[in-house]
């Protein structure tokens, strides 16, 4: 594409992002970081089905400091998507387009995807 | 303009890619899908010890193994669908496009299928 005279709005260098704007390209980020998680919950999988030998040498790796890092990284990354995946779902029967409902709905998203991660640890601490 | 589709194209409504809104369609029909079996997922994973017994009972569990194979069917057919958007708008040269579309695919495919045969293999005790 030629380079165009013409002044460019907005500028993504220079230009603060809205939050919707901000989650709508996390969405993409976390939606392929979630297709590589993908990968790796049928890695487990497949080790599982190979023997208990095998499941029990990857099993270490997620349980140590790295691997719960890794592991909250990638579970809040999936309810990020899941619950702003669930507001594109309501965007698209119609609802919610309002500035003001789609800033709220923003922070809802961010706000769920942390109390689910932090209740799935909860839960694990649990049982 | 419309003179060049014939009444038959127009009728059928599925443009120059033959897939109409099939893309779009079956990008939420997935997600939709996939909502109640994510949070089931990860909640029954959570709240189970993480030892290979466990978990292989519970995978053999039927409704558990038709649950999982859904799962996992669903969620790469979802991750190919949307792989396949971020590659078509990142992707400039058609050639490299292309070979990465394939690539994309095939990787869905092989470990959607190295999933639902692993859970399978669990569930029969092979």
């Amino acid at each position: 594409m030629s380079q165009s005279k013409h002044p460019t709005s907005p500028h993504l260098q220079i230009y603060r992002l809205p939050l919707t704007a901000v989650l709508s390209i996390t969405h993409r980020i976390t939606g392929v970081l979630l297709a590589f998680g993908c990968v790796l919950l049928v890695c487990v999988l497949a080790a599982a089905a190979d023997s208990a030998s095998t499941y029990q040498a990857i099993v270490p790796h997620l349980q140590s400091w790295y691997g719960q890092i890794f592991l909250v990284g990638l579970v809040f990354s999936l309810y990020l998507h899941f619950c702003n995946g669930i507001r594109h779902l309501i965007w698209d029967v119609g609802y919610g387009f309002e500035l003001d409902t789609v800033d709220l709905t923003a922070k809802l998203v961010i706000a769920l995807a942390i109390v689910l991660t932090v209740a799935t640890w909860v839960v694990a601490g649990a049982g | 303009m419309g003179d060049l589709r014939s009444p038959l194209s127009r009728a059928k409504g599925l443009g120059s890619a033959k897939e109409g809104t099939g893309h779009f369609w079956h990008q939420r029909l997935t997600s939709l899908l996939l909502v109640p079996l994510v949070l089931w997922l990860g909640f029954s994973l959570a709240s189970m010890p993480v030892d290979h017994a466990t978990l292989v009972g519970w995978i053999a569990q039927p409704l558990v193994t038709v649950a999982l194979v859904l799962l996992i069917s669903a969620v790469f057919y979802h991750a190919q669908l949307g792989l396949q958007v971020v590659i078509e708008d990142y992707v400039a040269s058609h050639a490299k496009r292309t070979v990465t579309l394939l690539l994309s695919n095939l990787v869905c495919l092989l470990f959607g299928l190295t999933g639902v045969v692993s859970v399978l293999k669990i569930a029969f005790g092979a």
